[in-house]
């Protein structure tokens, strides 16, 4: 038992030193920009333009449900303006950020996983270091950067499609006008709304790539260990997204 | 000149290597054969610093490798050409992105970038192929690749990992020809790791028994072929006791 625990400590304080030591590995890979900056751009298009259409269904339907819950919560004692309060704040804040993150998670965190996993196991990681390259430059930059930078812009277009539909909801089903829709919207509405939910789906496409690229590069073993890999960067990517979104709550709101 | 100095490695409580010690001098192909699991391809990527020793070290040109830092190690294997298992072709890439890719990192220009490109092709007898895809070709073209990428660098060392294993006789045959036409031509150093006999005989200058973690016997092919020593001998004849 005491063992047990022992054994477990050690392995928990190995994976921190290791995830420090590749947070290390990261910053000094970024000063060989020559590397890196010329797959930027083909990792931007990758997460953030292959990713889109998924974002926006999500987002869409996410508008719809909010819009209609709001008014079946609202009956009677608040406002109906108040939906395009709830709607726009809610999707800001909190959905447009969370379910996009959520739902990339599954699309770009795996794929980074058993991509970089399969290069792991096929050799091809260790090719590329025989042939001068530091996988760090070469795989991990380009799509950290790449996610931080444009799952900001993912979840704006999200948030934006959300209040859309929230919108033509409020327009088609709850005799809603678009003056009494945008006085709600407008009602509490906060810069700081709008930069706090683009931060943190920031933090989120980083912790996303970040995790996926880790869990990829330790693969170990054929098809089964990326398909573990695989489902390891789902599941760490879903927790930390969760855990960033209290804590980005704390500090900031 | 490239020297294994008393190299330990273990992975987890198994213990792999225990005091290899063997010096490959410059020009000559050294053949590393021995047992599945013996711990060849363990020693091979010492040298170019992929895996990091518990004791002793490797010596390339006089500097020892796992001394080295991030540009050392870069430094170092710009010299080196390393032909993998399985290839380790990039899939993503075609042929001739795979052979670019090396090239570009030593920022040379353009045409020179194709010329070579062409010329390892053409040493490989895989001309015409550089658009194609790894999945499209077969598994001796995919390893005529691998030679091809490696010998684009133009390096002072080539190290063969297993160059013959899962191919055809005639296949192994032609790769085995491509290694001693490769040396021929370029002059450059090579380790090649194999349990291949045929294989060993044709390309090596010197051949190593590696046994238990560390050189069983070490001598020019014909010393090896005429040994005495029980191990070495059941191993090159393949005898199950």
């Amino acid at each position: 038992m005491i063992q047990a625990i022992g054994r477990r400590s050690i392995s928990g304080i190995e994976a921190v030193g290791r995830f420090g030591h590749f947070l290390m590995d990261l910053g000094r890979a970024l000063s060989d920009v020559g590397v890196w900056a010329q797959l930027l751009i083909g990792q931007m298009r990758r997460i953030g333009v292959d990713s889109l259409p998924v974002a926006l269904f999500i987002a869409a339907f996410t508008g719809v449900v909010l819009a209609l819950q709001a008014s079946y919560t609202f009956t009677g004692a608040v406002p109906l303006y108040f939906v395009g309060t709830l709607v726009g704040k809610t999707m800001m804040l909190e959905l447009g950020p969370v379910l996009t993150g959520l739902a990339l998670a599954g699309r770009v965190g795996a794929s980074m996983a058993a991509e970089l996993g399969t290069m792991k196991v096929t050799e091809q990681v260790d090719a590329l270091e025989t042939l001068a390259y530091d996988p760090q430059s070469y795989l991990v930059v380009p799509r950290v950067l790449a996610a931080t930078l444009m799952f900001p812009v993912i979840v704006s277009f999200a948030i934006a499609t959300g209040i859309i539909t929230g919108w033509l909801t409020s327009l088609a089903l709850l005799d809603l006008s678009t003056p009494d829709f945008i006085k709600g919207l407008k009602l509490f509405y906060l810069f700081k709304d709008v930069w706090f939910g683009l931060l943190k789906s920031a933090s989120f496409g980083f912790t996303i790539a970040l995790v996926g690229c880790i869990v990829g590069l330790a693969t170990r073993g054929g098809a089964e260990g990326v398909g573990r890999s695989t489902t390891r960067a789902v599941v760490f990517s879903a927790i930390f997204i969760l855990v960033l979104d209290a804590f980005w709550a704390v500090v900031l709101l | 000149m490239i020297e294994f100095q008393d190299l330990h490695k273990a992975f987890d409580d198994k213990q792999v290597l225990q005091g290899l010690s063997l010096k490959i001098r410059d020009a000559e192909t050294v053949v590393i054969i021995g047992y599945s699991g013996t711990g060849k391809s363990v020693a091979l990527k010492h040298i170019v610093g992929l895996l990091h020793p518990d004791a002793g070290d490797v010596i390339v040109d006089g500097q020892a490798v796992s001394t080295l830092d991030r540009n050392g190690l870069t430094l170092l294997r710009r010299g080196i050409g390393y032909v993998f298992q399985f290839a380790a072709l990039f899939d993503s890439m075609t042929v001739a992105e795979n052979l670019q890719l090396g090239l570009r990192r030593r920022r040379l220009d353009e045409e020179e970038i194709q010329e070579r490109v062409r010329e390892a092709l053409a040493l490989v007898d895989l001309s015409g192929t550089g658009d194609r895809m790894p999945a499209e070709l077969s598994g001796g073209m995919r390893k005529r690749v691998g030679i091809a990428r490696a010998i684009a660098l133009r390096p002072r060392y080539i190290l063969y990992d297993e160059p013959t294993t899962g191919l055809d006789p005639v296949t192994s045959a032609v790769i085995d020809r491509l290694m001693v036409r490769t040396r021929e031509h370029l002059r450059v150093t090579g380790v090649v790791v194999t349990h291949d006999m045929r294989s060993a005989y044709t390309v090596g200058d010197r051949i190593a028994m590696l046994y238990e973690g560390r050189v069983r016997q070490v001598g020019s092919v014909a010393e090896i072929q005429e040994t005495e020593d029980p191990v070495v001998r059941q191993f090159i004849e393949g005898r199950p006791e």
